[in-house]
C-alpha cells in the first residue's frame, strides 16, 4: 500500500515538475519571430527596407517583449513561391517560430496560404497586398499590416475626381495581380465619381524600354495614373519626360511607384507627380519624426511601405503579446489577441484592423517635391479611417468578383 | 500617320541599343564558338562602372570610355585564365559563364547595393526636341547614331581591314585558319576583349533608358541571344538586320498586341529558324 | 546492380536517418529534381542537344494536371495520367519543331517556344491564375494510405524516382540509347548507315519529355502549387547546370548535380548570403578541375587511384 503511495507520489511529483520545467522552459525561451522577404534579384532593396524595419523596432525594444526575448529569423524567398513554401517550411519545422512576418509578394503568400493553414501558424503580412487575402480568402491565421491593393488607390482617385476635377484619365501599369488590382481600385472610384478610364495599358514587368508604351498614350489627357514596382517607376517617368508628355499630362501614381525605397534614387523627373499611401515619410507625427531619424541613421534611404510595413507588424506583435501576457504558445488567444490591435500612435498614425483583419488606415495625398535636398512625399491631405472597402458597403463590395484586369469592366476605353 | 512615325522612331532607338548589345556578343559567338552566357552580365556590368565614374564627377563619355577599358581587361582576364582551358567543350563554356554571370550578379549587388540606379545623359542631350509634327528625345537620336557609327566602325574593322579578313576567316573555319598561320589564339583575346568592350560601353550608353538594378542581366541576355540568332552567329551584318527586326517587332509588337507582349518576340524567331535554322544571314550548320 | 541496391537501401532510410521532416521534405525535392535532370541528360547528356525549353513539359503536366482537378473536378489519378499525356503530347510537338534545327538554332527554337508556353501562362489568368499560380490542390491517398506526411510522401517519390532511373538505365543501355549517341557523336556516319537520324532524336525528345512530366507532376503534388516559374528560363537553364555540373552522359551525375543546386538553393542559402556567388564559384571550379563534371571526373581521378596501385592498369567498364 505505501508502496503504490510512494509510486503515486513519485509519478505525481515527476509529472508536476515536467510541467514546471516545460512551462518554465517556455518562459525561458525566446519569442522566435520568422521573417520572409527577398535578399537577391530586383526585389532585394524593398526586402532589405522589410528587414530594417523590423530590426529598427526591435532593436528600439531591446529585442524584448512581454518579458521575453525576441529572436529574429530572416529567410530568403528569392521571389520564387516554390521557395518561399520551403522557406516557411523551414521556418516553422527546423527554427520553430511563433510567428511569421512576411512575405514580399502577394504571389509567395498565396503560395504558403496553405502551409499556414496546416501548422496554424501565425502571419502578420506586412507588404503583400493581395485583395482577396482579406476579403473572400479569409485564412484565420492571417493578419495584414500593410493594406490592401486597392484599398489606397480609392483615396487617390477621389482626389483626382474631386479635388483635381479630371475626367479623362489612362492607367499604365506592370502586368501583375498586384498593379491590376491598384489599377481596379483607382478606376472603380474614378469612374463612380464621373470619371472616365480611355486606356488600360499594362507592361510587361521586365520592359526595358517605356517609349512604345509612352507615346501610346491617347491625347488629351487630364493625367495619367500609374503602378509600377522596383525600377520601371524610374524608367516610365523618364521615358514621358524624354517624350514631352512632362508638364502636359499629370502623374498620379500608386504608394509602391514612388515609395521612399526607390525616391533616393531618382532625380527631379519625379518632383511633382502625385501619390496616395498610407504612410510618407514626410507624414509629420512626434513618433514619426524619430522614426525617420533612427532611420536615415542606420540606413541610406528614408523609411518606405516595406519598411514601415515591417514595423508596423511589430507593433502588432508588441501589443498582442503583451494582451497574452507573453504566453505565444498559446496559439489562439495569440491570434485573438493580434486581430484585436489597436495602435494609438505610430509613425504612420493609428492602426487598427477592420472584421477582415485588413487595417483601417490613413491614406495620405502626397506629391513629390524636394526639401533639405531630399526628395520627399509631401502629404497633401489626409483620409481618415479608410478601409479596403472605401465607402462602399462590405457586403455588397464582396459580392463582386475580386479586383483584377476584367473587373470592375473598362466601359469607357476609347 | 503620326503614331506610325514615333514608333518607327522607337524601333530604330531601340534597335541601335540592340546592337549595341548584340554586336560583341555575336563575334565572340561567330569566332570563338562560345555562348557567353555572362554578356548581359557584362552590359550590367559595365552600366554600374559608368555610373560610379558619374558619380565621382567625370563626364559621360569618360564613363563610356572607362566601362569599355573596364570590361575589356576582365574579357581578357576571363579568356586567358578561365576559357582558354574549355576550347570546344560546349558544355564547360556554358557552366564558365553562367558561372560567371552568377558571381558578377552578386558581386554587383554586393557592391552596389539593390537600388535601382540612375544614370543621367549629359546635359545638352537632355530632353525633347521637335522633328516637325515628332516630339522625340534627343538621347535616342544620339544613341541612334552611336549604333550607327559603331556599326561603320565595326564593319571596316570586320570587311576592309586585315585583321578583319583574320577574324572572318576564323569564324568560317578555325582549323584552316589555324592551318593558314592565323593566331587564332591571338584573335580569339582580341575579340573577346572588343565584344567586352562594346557591350560594356553599350551598358551605360543603354542606361540613361534602362536604368541600372539587379536582374538586368537576364532581361537583356535573351534579347542579345534573339538577335544574334534571328541574324545568323558570326555575322554582323545579321546583328544589324537582326536588331532592326527585333526593334520593330518589340515596338510595334507592344503597341499593336499589348497581350502578347511575351510572346511576340519569340513567335517570329521561332518561325525564322523552323524555317532557316541558320538564321537571316547565318551559314548553315557544318 | 550492388550500386543500385546499396543507393536504394540507403535512399530508403533516409527519413529515419533525417528525423526532420523538413530535412525529409529537402531529400524529396532532390529526388523531384534529379529525375528532371536525368529527364534532360537523355537529351542534353546521350543526344547532345542541348534545349533551354525543357521546363516546358515539367510545368505542362503541372498546369495540366492542377487544371483538371481544380477547375475541371477530375480525380487526381486521371488529372495526373492526362496531364502527363498533355506533357508528352507537347513534347512530341515542339520535337518535331525544334528537331528541323541543331545546335544554337534546336537550342533557340526550344527557347522560343517555352517562353511562349510560359507567356500564355502568365498571361492566361483566368486559366492559370497569371503569376498567382495554382493552389489549393490536396494530395491525393495512395490505396487508402495518405501521402500527406514528409516521409509518406518521400517513399512515394523515392517508388517513382527508382522506376524512372532504371528505365532511364535500361534506355540508356538500349539499342535506342545507342543510336542516340551514335548521333550525338557521328550525325553524319549514322545517317550513312542507314539510321534515321532524325526519328532517333525525336523518339529520345519525346522520352525526354515525359520524365519531365513525371518530375513536374510529382513538384505539383508535393508544393500543392503551381506557377509560371516552374515554366520560366530560369528553371530551364538550372536543370542544364545540374547535368553539367554532375556529368553531361552519365547515369548519377544528374542525381549529383540535382542535389548540389537543390541544396544550395534551399539549404545553403540560409547561411550563406551571397549563395548566389557560392554557385558561380563552385561552377568554375568544377570547370577548371572536373570539366566532364563531378561524377565522371571523381570516377576518373578514382580511377587513376586504382591503376596506380595495380601493375596494371584496371580495365574500367564505360561509365555511360
Amino acid at each position: 500500500m505505501s508502496r503504490l503511495a510512494l509510486l503515486l507520489a513519485r509519478l505525481t511529483a515527476f509529472v508536476f515538475a515536467t510541467t514546471c520545467a516545460s512551462l518554465a522552459f517556455a518562459q525561458g525561451e525566446p519569442i522566435r519571430v520568422g521573417l520572409l522577404m527577398i535578399k537577391t534579384g530586383p526585389f532585394a532593396a524593398p526586402g532589405k527596407q522589410m528587414e530594417d524595419g523590423l530590426t529598427q523596432f526591435l532593436r528600439e525594444r531591446n529585442y524584448t517583449i512581454a518579458g521575453r526575448k525576441v529572436e529574429l529569423i530572416t529567410a530568403d524567398t528569392a521571389a520564387n513561391p516554390a521557395i518561399a513554401k520551403t522557406k516557411t517550411q523551414e521556418l516553422i519545422e527546423r527554427n520553430k517560430v511563433h510567428v511569421l512576418v512576411g512575405p514580399l509578394a502577394a504571389s509567395d503568400m498565396l503560395a504558403i496560404d496553405d502551409l499556414i493553414r496546416e501548422a496554424q501558424m501565425p502571419i502578420i503580412a506586412s507588404s503583400a497586398a493581395a485583395e482577396d487575402l482579406t476579403q473572400r480568402k479569409l485564412n484565420p491565421w492571417f493578419v495584414r499590416s500593410a493594406g490592401s491593393s486597392g484599398q489606397i488607390s480609392h483615396a487617390m482617385a477621389d482626389y483626382a475626381a474631386k479635388d483635381l476635377k479630371y475626367k479623362r484619365i489612362a492607367t499604365v501599369a506592370d502586368d501583375l495581380t498586384f498593379s491590376q488590382e491598384v489599377v481596379a481600385g483607382f478606376q472603380h472610384v474614378f469612374e463612380e465619381s464621373g470619371g472616365r478610364i480611355v486606356q488600360k495599358i499594362f507592361s510587361p514587368i521586365a520592359t526595358p524600354d517605356y517609349a512604345t508604351y509612352v507615346t501610346q498614350l491617347k491625347p488629351n489627357l487630364d493625367a495619367v495614373f500609374i503602378s509600377f514596382s522596383g525600377a520601371n517607376g524610374p524608367r516610365f517617368l523618364k521615358a514621358f519626360g524624354d517624350y514631352g508628355l512632362r508638364g502636359k499630362v499629370a502623374v498620379l501614381a500608386s504608394m509602391t511607384t514612388v515609395d521612399e525605397a526607390i525616391l533616393h534614387t531618382m532625380n527631379d523627373d519625379v518632383i511633382g507627380v502625385l501619390s496616395s499611401g498610407w504612410y510618407s515619410a514626410a507624414f509629420d507625427n512626434p513618433e514619426n519624426r524619430k522614426f525617420v531619424a533612427e532611420f536615415r541613421a542606420a540606413n541610406k534611404s528614408d523609411p518606405g511601405l516595406y519598411a514601415v510595413g515591417a514595423y508596423s507588424a511589430g507593433l502588432f506583435l508588441e501589443q498582442a503579446v503583451i494582451a497574452v501576457n507573453g504566453k505565444v504558445e498559446d496559439k489562439q488567444a495569440f491570434m485573438k489577441a493580434l486581430k484585436a490591435v489597436q495602435i494609438k500612435s505610430s509613425p504612420r498614425g493609428e492602426i487598427r484592423l477592420d472584421a477582415y483583419a485588413n487595417p483601417i488606415v490613413n491614406a495620405y495625398i502626397r506629391r513629390v517635391e524636394r526639401k533639405d535636398g531630399r526628395l520627399m512625399n509631401v502629404v497633401l491631405k489626409t483620409y481618415p479611417n479608410v478601409s479596403q472597402f472605401w465607402t462602399f458597403e462590405p457586403k455588397a463590395f464582396l459580392a463582386n468578383p475580386v479586383y483584377s484586369r476584367e473587373w470592375p469592366p473598362a466601359k469607357n476605353l476609347e | 500617320m503620326h503614331a506610325w512615325a514615333v514608333q518607327t522612331f522607337n524601333s530604330v532607338a531601340f534597335a541601335g541599343l540592340l546592337f549595341l548589345l548584340a554586336s560583341g556578343f555575336t563575334l565572340i559567338f561567330g569566332l570563338m564558338r562560345i555562348p557567353n552566357m555572362a554578356h548581359g552580365a557584362c552590359f550590367m556590368l559595365g552600366a554600374y562602372v559608368g555610373y560610379s565614374v558619374i558619380k565621382a564627377g567625370l563626364p559621360f563619355f569618360v564613363a563610356v570610355a572607362a566601362a569599355g577599358i573596364a570590361l575589356a581587361l576582365l574579357g581578357a582576364i576571363v579568356e586567358r585564365v578561365v576559357l582558354r582551358r574549355m576550347e570546344a567543350n560546349e558544355f564547360a563554356q556554358v557552366l564558365a559563364t553562367m558561372g560567371l554571370a552568377f558571381i558578377i550578379a552578386d558581386a554587383s549587388l554586393w557592391f552596389w547595393g539593390g537600388d535601382a540606379l540612375q544614370i543621367p545623359e549629359p546635359d545638352w542631350l537632355r530632353g525633347p526636341v521637335r522633328m516637325g509634327d515628332l516630339v522625340v528625345p534627343k538621347y535616342r537620336i544620339a544613341l541612334i547614331v552611336c549604333a550607327a557609327v559603331a556599326a561603320v566602325a565595326l564593319w571596316l574593322l570586320v570587311d576592309k581591314t586585315r585583321l578583319g579578313a583574320m577574324i572572318r576567316a576564323g569564324v568560317d573555319n578555325p582549323a584552316i585558319a589555324r592551318a593558314m598561320g592565323i593566331r587564332v589564339s591571338k584573335l580569339s583575346t582580341f575579340v573577346f576583349c572588343l565584344g567586352s568592350a562594346l557591350v560594356g560601353m553599350g551598358g551605360v550608353l543603354g542606361a540613361p533608358i534602362i536604368s541600372i538594378y539587379p536582374g538586368l542581366d537576364f532581361d537583356m541576355l535573351p534579347l542579345a541571344f534573339i538577335v544574334v540568332i534571328l541574324g545568323g552567329i558570326g555575322s554582323l551584318a545579321g546583328a544589324f538586320v537582326g536588331s532592326i527586326v527585333i526593334g520593330f517587332i518589340y515596338t510595334f509588337g507592344q503597341a499593336w498586341v499589348a497581350d502578347l507582349a511575351y510572346v511576340i518576340l519569340f513567335l517570329p524567331m521561332a518561325l525564322v529558324l523552323i524555317v532557316r535554322p541558320q538564321g537571316l544571314f547565318g551559314r548553315p550548320a557544318a | 546492380m550492388k550500386a543500385v541496391l546499396i543507393g536504394t537501401a540507403l535512399a530508403a532510410l533516409v527519413p529515419t536517418l533525417l528525423g526532420s521532416s523538413f530535412h525529409i521534405n529537402l531529400a524529396t525535392q532532390v529526388l523531384i529534381a534529379a529525375i528532371f535532370a536525368s529527364s534532360y541528360n537523355v537529351l542534353a547528356g546521350w543526344g547532345g542537344l542541348v534545349s533551354f525549353g525543357h521546363a516546358a513539359f515539367f510545368g505542362a503536366a503541372g498546369y495540366g494536371a492542377a487544371l483538371l482537378v481544380l477547375k475541371a473536378g477530375f480525380g487526381h489519378l486521371a488529372a495526373a495520367m492526362l496531364g502527363l499525356a498533355f506533357a508528352t503530347v507537347l513534347a512530341c510537338i515542339i520535337g518535331a519543331l525544334a528537331l528541323r534545327a541543331t545546335g544554337i538554332s534546336f537550342l533557340m527554337i526550344t527557347l522560343a517556344l517555352g517562353q511562349i508556353l510560359w507567356g500564355l501562362s502568365y498571361r492566361w489568368v483566368s486559366l492559370t491564375g497569371g503569376d498567382n499560380g495554382l493552389t489549393g490542390l490536396k494530395r491525393p491517398a495512395l490505396f487508402g494510405l495518405s501521402l500527406d506526411g514528409a516521409a509518406a510522401y518521400y517513399y512515394f517519390t523515392l517508388g517513382i524516382a527508382l522506376v524512372a532511373f532504371l528505365s532511364i538505365r535500361r534506355f540508356a543501355g538500349s539499342s535506342l540509347g545507342a543510336s542516340l549517341r551514335g548521333t550525338r557523336d557521328q550525325p553524319r556516319r549514322m545517317s550513312a548507315l542507314g539510321f534515321n537520324v532524325w526519328l532517333v532524336r525525336w523518339v529520345a525528345f519525346v522520352y525526354a519529355g515525359f520524365w519531365a512530366g513525371v518530375a513536374g507532376l510529382l513538384f505539383l503534388y508535393y508544393h500543392r502549387f503551381i506557377g509560371p516559374h516552374s515554366l520560366s528560363i530560369a528553371e530551364s537553364a538550372e536543370v542544364l547546370l545540374m547535368v553539367i555540373l554532375g556529368g553531361a552522359g552519365t547515369l548519377t551525375g544528374p542525381i549529383v548535380g540535382a542535389a548540389i543546386i537543390v541544396l544550395v538553393r534551399n539549404l545553403i542559402s540560409a547561411y550563406v548570403e551571397h549563395w548566389p556567388m557560392l554557385l558561380g564559384v563552385l561552377f568554375l571550379l568544377v570547370i577548371m578541375f572536373v570539366p566532364e563534371g563531378i561524377v565522371p571526373g571523381i570516377a576518373s581521378r578514382l580511377r587513376a587511384l586504382r591503376a596506380s596501385g595495380h601493375k596494371a592498369p584496371a580495365e574500367a567498364p564505360p561509365h555511360t
